[in-house]
């Protein structure tokens, strides 16, 4: 989704199944780099903002390794395509989609976020 | 017990070595795998595994890494494997085999693919305990396992290919070795004469102890039964705790002769050129078992892959032959290069040799040359670099002068040859078999863009390795000439290489990524996001200039704290589980008592890691992420600054103790280590920077291996660029001489601000140096005489540089909004991750591993928000 211009006291919220979770005001996320989130049952997010304020949300465990690093990768646009490259080996993670850009059998769990 | 009644054809394979596992892949290439009931004896206690890598288990290969089968391709194509069950009985006539669990197949085909056992020879005592052989995993661990409890000697038999490198693994292993050589050099099959003493020189100078001309008459045996040492043909005794065989192999032909299947008189189960046994048309041997139609039984993995291709295809019924294969090879033995290819010992009539031997330099090149001057052969000691390319052209007349094609680069006449050169049936790849041709066709047919492409289509490249560099340069070439622009852009998001991006910055006074990627970007990459490869590139160009573009020279500000790579992000360096390592600065590796206690304290008080780099500094492991500003509170409190472990950056000027403590040295070198590493601390580059100063030409602190090496003379210092250590070693090249303190700080101001501006993303000064048109000449031309005038700009960028450096650890903890992004998560800032944890290892810590991967499991527990632990 994209955002209305003034973003000032907007929250980050993430879908979960007991419905919308406040994660943290939305300034702290700068464009172009992640942060990670702790979810109530113990699950870890990595959410990202884009230049155009988009955000998205992905699993934030390397699944190549298990490591919880994923909010600390590097994030561009490949073919159109947001993905964020894990610090460790550098595999690519689409953003919309969670699949990895490098190995198609790989595949990371996808949120809804939104800034409300 | 008997399986199951045929309904399908059954294809029986004794053996799951590595031929048996190629076997089985062309079987499933060719669909046979789902035509055909697939049955396989392994008599190993685990299935198929890289054999020709074996010693990589010493520098750290696990077993499970060494293996060549993938559990899912064994289910996937319904393949039965039994591991740990040998063929001990052949019925030809009922076509049956009979394994030693007692599970009997019926079969349609058999192959045999037993491979070889290593030769011991008739010795008394050779059965006494500390006696080995050198073949499987369980080889290697009973090795290691016998070295490291009760052996400080150790002696193997036999200096040929397997000898030297179970030599190199009992060095390895911390013993001191012998090797005891029957005939009167090392290698006696691959080498000749020269090349022989280019070995032993080299391999003497190692440490090892090499007696050749000397045969091993006993094994001598203490009370107890285990060895105490040899007695020698010269009439000596050697004293040794171990001794290992590796005077070659035979043929495991055992079941294929007590089954009545002919096998040749020196061993070898006989074939035909479809590898079919002559006496049985259902029975096929392949592999290092085999004696092919040839006459010979080969000791390499590529001729065997050849045969297995071939079966496979019989059966398939598609034609096919192995009527011989080349014996070429290249090796990496103790660390020398050594290779052979062709007729290497010149048995062709009225051939020639060219020979170049370098005795200082342990390299020793010999071309065999045929009367009408095509090359047969040739064998590289020392350097085997060319070796891709000539034995490529074996066959051919080459197209330059034999001389220049083993003259070392850089001497007068010596021709660098490319591949572009070779004919279509040249065999680039010889472990698959792969033509140029056929390289050539994956790019123009099939559209093949890139080496991992090639290799994934072609296999070339995906055996030994040996052949790769020179694919690498085919892929590029024939791209360029199927017109395929070869597209030099950086990234996805810019068509320009670094170093335009770099003018561009330098000459616009541009500041920002958004700026540059909006205004210069591809079209379609304007306003995006650009990448991770041109993110922290154009980071690293502006961090370089930032002084004189008017950009922050602190990393973190602002925009450029999205740039900056994972590692600069949190200036420190990311471990395997998510926590992080510290290196504080310590220029030229001096530290007073105080410091290193504080560095002690700091790392006791935190529970981290701690060990001695190899860059004369100390590295604190574990630390979570939270914790780094409270570390580095405490570091900078103490006078330390960030050591840019984690930046393409300065890293580190090793230093000796020099002039004055050491009675050689001739200048103080501690002092100028620190100078230079003050100097150029913080300076971003395409690449990290090493330095290191020796007091004088004995050179302890290893100044010629790195970026920029400095040596004492008696009359000032001399100045080395382009070294390198790590995965491609290179010797700096001497720059310029005797220099005084300020002649050498301008010229490595005037040399490294150069490399910035030209260099690619990524590329080491050695590298540079090497790609740049003119290499060395031309730098010094401009660094040293100035002719491109620029040499005043080059030192007012560094002098901006060193004026502007702030420490960059010191900033950030001073900086309230800057230490808000080391929290583990932006939701619980106190709680710690929990998938980082640590156990015990040699009174410190290590990662928990196995932690990660139960961490991967969603977790139930609902409490963990208020930070309880996870174990
Ligand atoms: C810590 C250390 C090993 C040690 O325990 O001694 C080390 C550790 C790493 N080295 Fe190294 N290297 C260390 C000394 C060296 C040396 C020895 C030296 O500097 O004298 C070399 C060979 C010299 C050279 O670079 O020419 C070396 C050649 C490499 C290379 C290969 C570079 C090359 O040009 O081929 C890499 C890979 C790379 O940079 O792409 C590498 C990469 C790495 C990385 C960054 C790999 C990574 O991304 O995780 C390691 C992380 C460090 C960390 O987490 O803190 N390291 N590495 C040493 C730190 C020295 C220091 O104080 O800064
Ligand atoms: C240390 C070392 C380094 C080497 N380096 C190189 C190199 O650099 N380049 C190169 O080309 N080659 C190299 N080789 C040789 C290479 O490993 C062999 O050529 C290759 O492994 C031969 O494959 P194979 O399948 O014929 O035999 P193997 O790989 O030996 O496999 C045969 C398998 O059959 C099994 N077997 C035997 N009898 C039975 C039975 N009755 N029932 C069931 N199973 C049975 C054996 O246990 C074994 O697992 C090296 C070898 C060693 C030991
Ligand atoms: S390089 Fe020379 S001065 Fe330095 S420690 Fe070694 S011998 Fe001494
Ligand atoms: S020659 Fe061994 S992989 Fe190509």
């Amino acid at each position: 989704m994209t955002l209305a211009p003034e973003t000032t006291d907007l929250k980050v919220q993430l879908q979960l199944a007991e419905g919308w979770f406040t994660v943290c005001d939305l300034n702290r996320l700068t464009p172009g780099r992640g942060v990670a989130a702790l979810l109530p049952d113990g699950r870890q997010v990595a959410l990202f903002r884009d230049r155009a304020d988009t955000l998205y949300a992905i699993d934030n465990r390397d699944p190549f390794n298990g490591a919880a690093v994923l909010s600390r990768g590097l994030t561009g646009t490949h073919q159109g395509r947001p993905f964020v490259a894990s610090p460790l080996l550098k595999q690519r993670f689409d953003l919309v989609s969670g699949e990895c850009l490098d190995d198609a059998s790989v595949r990371v769990e996808t949120y809804e976020v939104r800034a409300g | 017990m008997t399986s199951n009644p045929r309904v399908v054809p059954t294809i029986v394979l004794v053996g799951h070595g590595m031929v048996g596992q190629r076997f089985l892949e062309a079987l499933a290439e060719r669909g046979l795998t789902a035509t055909h009931r697939v049955v396989v004896l392994c008599e190993e206690p685990r299935p198929a595994y890289d054999r020709v890598q074996l010693t990589s288990y010493f520098s750290g290969r696990t077993p499970e890494e060494l293996s060549l089968t993938d559990a899912e391709f064994i289910k996937d194509h319904g393949i039965e494997l039994y591991v740990g069950d040998p063929a001990e009985t052949i019925d030809r006539a009922a076509r049956t085999v009979t394994a030693r669990s007692g599970l009997t197949v019926e079969y349609d085909t058999l192959v045999l693919a037993t491979g070889s056992y290593p030769f011991v020879p008739p010795v008394p005592g050779k059965d006494s305990d500390g006696c080995f052989v050198y073949r499987t995993i369980e080889d290697l661990l009973a090795i290691e396992a016998y070295a490291k409890s009760r052996a400080t000697t150790g002696a193997v038999v036999g200096g040929g290919l397997l000898g030297l490198e179970a030599a190199g693994a009992l060095k390895g292993l911390g013993l001191a070795t012998h090797i005891v050589e029957f005939a009167p050099r090392l290698m006696p099959v691959q080498v000749d004469e020269g090349g022989g003493a280019a070995l032993l020189r080299t391999i003497e100078d190692m440490g090892l102890t090499v007696h050749t001309g000397t045969g091993t008459q006993e094994i001598v045996a203490g009370e107890d039964g285990a060895v105490v040492g040899m007695k020698l043909s010269d009439g000596s005794e050697l004293a040794t705790d171990m001794v290992v065989f590796s005077a070659g192999v035979r043929p495991r032909d055992q079941l294929a002769r007590e089954s009545g299947l002919s096998v040749g008189e020196r061993g070898g189960i006989t074939v035909d050129e479809q590898c079919r046994t002559v006496t049985d048309p259902h029975v096929f041997a392949i592999g290092e078992c085999a004696l092919a139609a040839d006459g010979r039984v080969y000791g390499l993995v590529a001729p065997g892959y050849e045969q297995a291709e071939t079966v496979a295809a019989t059966i398939a019924q598609d034609e096919s032959a192995f009527t011989g294969a080349d014996l070429s090879t290249k090796l990496k033995l103790l660390g020398v290069d050594v290779a052979s290819f062709g007729d290497a010992h010149g048995a062709t009539a009225d051939c020639l040799d060219v020979v170049y031997s370098d005795a200082r330099a342990g390299t020793y090149k010999k071309l065999v040359i045929g009367r009408g001057g095509e090359l047969l052969g040739g064998i590289l000691v020392g350097d085997a670099e060319a070796y891709g390319t000539l034995r490529a052209f074996t066959g051919s007349v080459p197209p330059v002068s034999p001389e220049q094609l083993v003259l070392p680069a850089g001497s007068g006449g010596a021709v660098q040859l490319g591949p572009s050169a070779l004919p279509d049936e040249a065999v680039i790849c010889s472990c698959h078999n792969v033509t140029k041709g056929t390289i050539r066709g994956a790019v123009t047919e099939h559209s093949c863009t890139s080496v991992p492409e090639v290799k994934k289509c072609t296999k070339a490249g995906t055996g030994c390795g040996s052949c790769v560099k020179v694919l690498g340069q085919l892929v590029t070439a024939e791209l360029e000439a199927s017109g395929v622009e070869v597209d030099k852009g950086l990234c996805g998001c810019f068509a320009q290489t670094r170093e335009e991006l770099y003018e561009i910055a330098l000459a616009l006074r541009i500041n920002s990524y958004q700026d540059l990627l909006d205004r210069y970007g591809r079209e379609g990459a304007r306003g995006g996001d650009g990448c991770e490869i041109c993110k922290p590139t154009v980071a690293s160009i502006i961090a370089s200039l930032a002084p004189t573009i008017g950009a922050s020279g602190y990393v973190l500000d602002g925009e450029q704290a999205a740039l900056q790579d994972s590692n600069d992000h949190f200036l420190a360096n990311l471990q395997k589980n998510g926590s992080y390592s510290i290196v504080p600065r310590i220029p030229g590796g001096e530290i007073t008592p105080e410091k290193l206690i504080v560095i002690g304290e700091v790392a006791r008080d935190f529970g981290l890691y701690t060990k001695i780099t190899g860059g004369q500094r100390i590295d604190l492991f574990g630390a979570r992420v939270e914790q780094l500003p409270l570390i580095w509170a405490r570091l900078v409190d103490a006078g330390f600054e960030s050591g840019h472990a984690y930046g393409k950056a300065l890293r580190t000027v090793k230093s000796c103790v020099g002039q004055t403590w050491c009675r050689y040295g001739v200048q103080d070198s501690v002092r100028m280590a620190i100078d230079l590493e003050l100097r150029y601390r913080g300076l971003r580059s395409p690449h990290k920077l090493k330095s290191a100063v020796s007091g004088c030409a004995r050179e302890c602190a290893e100044a010629q291996s790195k970026d920029f090496g400095v040596i004492a003379t008696a009359n000032g210092w001399n100045l080395y660029v382009g070294g390198n250590g790590g995965a491609t070693p290179r010797h700096a090249d001497l720059l310029a001489q005797d220099l005084t303190d300020a002649e050498l700080i301008r010229l490595i101001d005037r040399f490294l601000m150069f490399y910035i501006r030209t260099a690619d993303r990524l590329e080491r000064t050695s590298v540079w140096l090497e790609r740049i048109p003119g290499g060395l000449d031309h730098i010094r031309d401009v660094v040293v005489e100035d002719s491109l005038g620029i040499c005043e700009e080059l030192e007012s960028l560094m002098a901006a540089h060193v004026a502007g450096y702030r420490d960059e650890w010191a900033e950030t903890i001073n900086d309230p909004e800057k230490l808000g992004r080391f929290v583990s998560f932006v939701n619980a800032p106190d709680t710690p991750d929990p998938v980082v944890g640590f156990v015990p290892e040699r009174d410190q810590i290590k990662p928990d591993l196995p932690l990660l991967t139960i961490g991967m499991r969603p977790q139930q527990t609902a409490d963990v928000l208020e930070g309880s632990a996870q174990r």
